[in-house]
């Protein structure tokens, strides 16, 4: 509920139309409220003493009332409708801002799903709450409120005889009102569950028949669908339950009024008219009540998505520029230094990701990290840009600790293709010029030809221009990956980080890039993550990680003789090490006797 | 009075579900309404007793909650205004049970509806699922699960909703709306044709209104789907975003797409929460020409006043169904445009069938011929060109080739997720277009690339390959598979709940179990896609040993990346562009110095110093 309160302050710049909305309002719902009141005059003032005049001059104030009050709703309505769409927005936007602000480890922390999931659903539930608060929220107690009013100024004596019904609906709509929020949340949730099995058939169609598992999966979907149609089945029964057991108690009420109030008109202390408006009072009392369930509905949803929106606006990004942090050196060799560096992921303390490496990339130099899945080969280098920061030691670049650069800086001289192949909806060239967007055709072109995929990006129906849908999902893993090599290599960055960005290319396109990048940015420091021993087997460097900790370093060469670790990793892909090698060289020399001849 | 006992449930439920009252948000029309809701209606028709009994409680109540205003009327104008108090309370008591009568039997037609839609909800569901189980990949491939999904679940959700209550809402206010004309004119023409004159001045709102705020709507819709599509690519994005510096062109992106859902939605919201206030004042003017003009009637002495209570109460009652009518409208059209693309779905033929004499497949031997298959995905577009293969049982074949060469789709053949378009594929001699599908896939072990994996524990994911195998048979499938080793230090072994999609394990792991699953169903020929990447090297030389293991003494095709597999196949097949251009041992290629010298060569080049 707090969190939801804390939001209201999105409201503020719209103040004027928040407070109009409600003045608004107040007019509606008194207006609302005197035509009752008005009929009742004209029963008793007009009909009964046969006083066509009175009839006709409260009828038309009647039509006035009306109109008026139909302009005001329409002003409410307006005024209330840009009062909360206004807010949204800027909510949205403010929340979007704060996770641009994110670094690595809060979008770890919080997960990417999870974010999208707050920036649409969460944000649109509160918005419904917010239209629903100011339309509902506000006339629904007033009309409540004033209705009760007019009863009791009308006969207080009936109004008294009421009362306990009323309470009585007061606790049916508090008892629907608590049972009911956790009821639609265990609805949702075997939505969830159905809708999961769902999704796994779908996505993994080609397993399910494969392993001829027809059957086996349609027992499954039984399973989820009996459990959300009998959950789906009560809450329908309670919740149609709701509104026959809430009339059926306005209707005894109404039953009394007609009852005791006809004994009072017998008894000549009530009008006949004061029955009939009586009995619209109670009425318009009514509807109000069914809605407060909903309001009740769309304010518990609200008060949880403010919550998870709150949780977000909370967290403070991890990653921010050193106050007195230089300005990188604009001329920025890209020598690499890691002095004593240890890292470990906030949500496993214990588990050492990276320990003690020492390690030295000079500019212009070609590092290779190999190393199993999990020996800390992706994190090594994230930590180069500081999309995490070190838990311990230091990394320089040019002899500076990278935590004492502008991080805008430090990332404008490194250029990264992740491990997961990010594209954009947008142009093919678009998306090659993501770095830099300045870049002219020419260089877009230049970088494509690098990477190995100008010939396929020629090949597409409008070649450069072609769209890349969301997420790239029309191209193969391989040719998303190629054109995220040409979008770093088109940044011309001093530090060049290749995390496993080949790994759905052939070997033969690989090698390709490679020469390319040896051509193109030959100044550049690269650090390069493989798992192939083929794409290493040309660096300045190679470093081995093993569960965190660097093994080994050295050449191809140096390895080969020294470190078993990498021994063993070269024969289970190249098989028998020394034979292959010696197969090499002699093939070496056949190449290039056919190359002299 | 008893308009509310006439409010039938449905705007609540619609309102809590997150629209409101006037809501219709975007509304799609199924092409063809008159089938499609006959089709959905047929998913009752088991139940047609029970509707009957529905109908007639409806019935019910409807002429009840009509009763209770006509003895309120009656009250004032017999026995208040001649004082008998006998009288009053014999119309009271009466009044009383007429409305007990009105809410019981709403409850009890309210429940036995909601009881039956759901069980004929389930039964569409239980459908639906099984023909997406029939449907073959061609299906898939045209339809992104991404896609298909959304629409599935969206389409589920909005015929639930709009099912379950309408349909008595419906029924109700059609009845009721009848049953007030009728009373209305019964009592009193004239105060009965004064009334009507509001109706047309409803139907006009209600119709207008909903006009423009269908179509505000519809851009708010477009509009949404934009902004929710930024989002997801944005914050999926982040870390590129961050690393490449462009924050603020994605914050512009960002920003003009939520400007458009802002302008949209004021547009849309505006048009649609009029109808609340405007129908309200609708109820006014209907009290308000009672009054003014039964007034005027009751002076000359026309009417009575009782009678003017009567009718501004059946005046309240009115207005509602007239409201009613049209959201249940907006509801009935997008439940049925929902159910017409899931009746779309169960109506697409599976293209892969069973022949009728489809003969089953006991144990196979292992010897697979491709005799001049020809297949393309896109016709015009040949991936598989005239290709011709032989494999003897026990034997490995490799299948090697650039990307795109046409080596998945060999497999896919193989497995019949497809239909050849021309020539045959035969397992021990049989077309495999003759052999029941099932028995054909139950013959072959697939270890795909992408291991996917399912959200239940490690040990119901390798019984996936053998549904009756012991959980000891599992464990020692994962001992064969080597996959025993890394699940004895997940945190609960072997019932360690994989997240979704197995995405709490690695691409090593996940692959190992797949692995296992293989070992486990102990097919009689196995394809194997053999990763590219992501494997670390000891997880790969686990992986290797197990696969050895595994294809001893069956027949295998791998499309191969490994350097050792190729080295041990039997026979190697390049595939360029849909055809086997080279085949033979791996010496034997590189004697020819073809194309698979040069591909082979082209690893080592960047190592010759």
């Amino acid at each position: 509920m707090k969190n939801l309160l804390k939001l209201l302050r999105y409201l503020k710049p719209y103040w004027i139309e928040a407070i109009g909305s409600i003045v608004l309002l107040v007019f509606v719902v008194l207006m609302d409220l005197a035509i009752p009141r008005l009929v009742q005059q004209i029963i008793d003032k007009g009909i009964t003493p046969g006083d066509l005049g009175e009839v006709k001059r409260t009828a038309l104030l009647m039509l006035g009332i009306s109109f008026l009050n139909t302009l005001f709703a329409i002003g409410n309505n307006i005024a209330s409708v840009n009062a909360s769409e206004a807010a949204s927005r800027d909510l949205r936007e403010d929340l979007f801002k704060k996770i641009q602000e994110f670094s690595y480890s809060n979008l770890d922390q919080l997960k990417i799903g999870n974010l999208i999931v707050r920036l649409t659903s969460d944000i649109t539930i509160l918005q419904q709450t917010f239209r629903m608060s100011m339309r509902i929220g506000i006339r629904a107690p007033l009309l409540i409120l004033g209705s009760f009013f007019l009863m009791y100024s009308t006969n207080a004596a009936l109004t008294l005889k009421v009362i306990p019904l009323m309470l009585l609906t007061g606790v049916v709509v508090l008892f629907f009102i608590i049972k009911l929020g956790p009821l639609f949340l265990t609805v949702q949730k075997k939505l969830d569950s159905l809708n999961t099995v769902l999704q796994e058939n779908v996505a993994g169609v080609r397993v399910v028949k494969a392993f001829v598992r027809r059957f086996h999966e349609e027992q499954r979907f039984e399973g989820v669908n009996e459990d959300y149609a009998r959950m789906n089945t009560v809450i329908q029964l309670f919740y149609s339950a709701f509104s026959p057991l809430l009339t059926l108690i306005v209707n005894a009420a109404m039953v009394a009024v007609v009852w005791s109030g006809g004994l009072q008109v017998i008894a000549s202390t009530l009008t006949v008219g004061q029955i009939v408006a009586f009995v619209d009072y109670l009425n318009t009392a009514m509807a109000p009540l069914l809605i407060m369930v909903t309001l009740a509905n769309a304010l518990a949803s609200g008060i949880a998505s403010a919550d998870r929106v709150a949780e977000i606006f909370d967290t403070q990004p991890e990653i921010v520029d050193n106050p007195q942090a230089l300005l990188a050196e604009p001329s920025i060799r890209g020598r690499v230094e890691f002095q004593h560096v240890g890292f470990y992921y906030d949500d496993a303390l214990d588990e050492r990701v990276l320990e003690d490496i020492n390690l030295v990339a000079e500019a212009g130099q070609t590092v290779a990290i190999l190393g199993a899945t999990g020996s800390g080969k992706s994190t090594l280098v994230n930590l180069i840009p500081r999309f995490y920061d070190v838990k311990v030691g230091r990394i320089l670049i040019d002899g500076t600790d990278v935590r004492d650069i502008r991080q805008e800086t430090l990332l404008a001289a490194v250029a990264v293709t992740p491990q997961d192949t990010i594209l954009f909806s947008g142009t093919v060239s678009q998306n090659i010029a993501y770095g830099r967007p300045d870049a002219t055709q020419e260089e877009i072109v230049q970088a494509a030809k690098a990477a190995q995929v100008h010939s396929f990006i020629q090949g597409l129906p409008q070649g450069y221009d072609t769209l890349i849908a969301q997420r790239g999902v029309n191209l193969s893993g391989g040719q998303k990956q190629r054109i995220a090599i040409a979008r770093a290599i088109l940044c011309r960055p001093k530090i060049l980080i290749l995390d496993d960005s080949t790994s759905a290319v052939d070997v033969e396109t690989e090698s390709k890039i490679q020469a390319a990048l040896d051509r193109l940015i030959k100044g550049s420091t690269s650090f390069i993550v493989a798992q192939r021993i083929s794409t290493v087997l040309n660096a300045d460097k190679i470093i081995v990680l093993d569960k965190g900790r660097l093994v080994a370093q050295g050449t191809h060469a140096e390895l080969i003789q020294h470190s078993s670790v990498y021994k063993e990793i070269f024969d289970s892909q190249l098989g028998d090490g020394n034979h292959t090698l010696q197969d090499l060289l002699g093939k070496k020399r056949l190449k290039g006797a056919a190359a002299n001849g | 009075m008893a308009e509310s006992s006439s409010k039938a449930p449905v705007n609540i439920t619609h309102a809590m579900r997150g629209g409101t009252a006037g809501n219709p948000g975007r509304i799609e029309k199924a092409k063809d309404i008159r089938g499609t809701s006959q089709r959905l209606a047929g998913y009752l028709k088991p139940y047609s007793k029970t509707m009957l009994v529905v109908f007639l409680l409806v019935l019910g109540y409807t002429l009840t909650s009509l009763a209770a205003p006509y003895l309120m009327g009656r009250a004032i104008d017999e026995f208040i205004a001649n004082k008998d108090v006998q009288g009053l309370l014999r119309t009271v008591v009466l009044m009383g049970l007429a409305y007990l009568a009105t809410n019981l039997l709403q409850l009890a037609s309210n429940w036995i509806m909601s009881t039956t839609t759901q069980k004929a909800l389930k039964q569409l569901r239980t459908d639906l699922f099984s023909h997406l189980q029939m449907l073959s990949l061609s299906y898939y491939d045209h339809n992104p699960p991404g896609e298909l999904m959304s629409r599935l679940t969206n389409d589920i959700d909005v015929i639930n909703q709009a099912v379950s209550m309408n349909i008595t809402s419906l029924i109700a206010s059609v009845l009721s709306l009848a049953g007030i004309l009728v009373a209305m004119f019964a009592l009193d023409s004239w105060l009965a044709t004064a009334s009507l004159l509001v109706v047309p001045l409803t139907i006009w709102f209600t119709t207008f209104i909903a006009k423009y705020s269908r179509r505000g709507f519809r851009e708010l819709q477009d509009g949404l789907g934009e902004l929710n599509g930024t989002i997801e690519e944005t914050i999926s994005g982040q870390r590129v975003i961050k690393a490449f510096r462009r924050n603020e062109y994605a914050l512009e992106t960002f920003q003009a797409a939520n400007e458009t859902v802002y302008r949209t939605g004021k547009m849309a919201h505006t048009y649609a929460f009029l109808l609340m206030p405007l129908t309200n004042q609708i109820g006014n003017l209907f009290v308000i020409t009672l009054a003014g003009l039964g007034g005027w009637l009751a002076i000359k002495g026309l009417v009575t006043v009782g009678m003017i209570a009567t009718f501004i109460s059946y005046g309240r009652q009115f207005i509602q169904p007239v409201r009613q009518l049209s959201n249940l409208y907006n509801n009935i059209q997008s439940a049925l445009a929902g159910a017409e693309r899931v009746f779309e779905i169960l109506d697409t033929q599976p293209e892969v069938e069973d022949a009728p004499d489809a003969v089953a497949l006991d144990k196979v031997s292992g010897d697979v011929a491709f005799e001049n298959v020809n297949f393309s995905y896109v016709s015009g577009v040949p991936v598989i060109k005239n290709m011709s293969l032989q494999a003897k049982a026990g034997q490995t074949i490799a299948l090697v080739g650039p990307t795109g060469a046409g080596k998945t789709t060999i497999i896919n053949l193989l497995s019949r997720f497809y239909d050849v378009d021309s020539g045959f594929i035969r397992i021990d001699g049989t077309d495999i277009s003759q052999i029941k599908k099932e028995d054909l896939r139950r013959s072959l072990g697939i270890v795909l690339q992408d291991t996917f994996l399912f959200s239940d524990t490690v040990m119901e994911n390798i019984r996936y390959g053998r549904l009756d195998a012991t959980d000891e048979d599992c464990i020692q499938a994962a001992k064969v598979a080597d996959a025993d080793y890394f699940i004895r230090q997940l945190p609960q072994g072997y019932q360690t709940l994989l997240s979704e999609r197995g995405s709490n394990l690695s691409q090593g792991q996940r692959q190992l179990l797949a692995i296992s699953r293989a070992v486990l169903a102990d097919p009689g020929i196995l394809i194997l896609d053999e990763a590219t990447s992501s494997v670390d090297t000891r997880t790969e030389a686990h992986i290797q040993k197990a696969l050895l293991l595994l294809m001893e003494g069956r027949t295998s095709f791998v499309i191969a990346h490994r350097l050792s597999t190729i080295r041990d196949a039997d026979n190697v097949l390049v595939i360029r562009q849909g055809e086997i251009i080279e085949q033979g041992s791996h010496q034997e290629l590189i004697d020819q110095k073809g194309f698979y010298y040069n591909l082979y060569m082209s690893q080592f080049k960047g190592q010759i110093i």
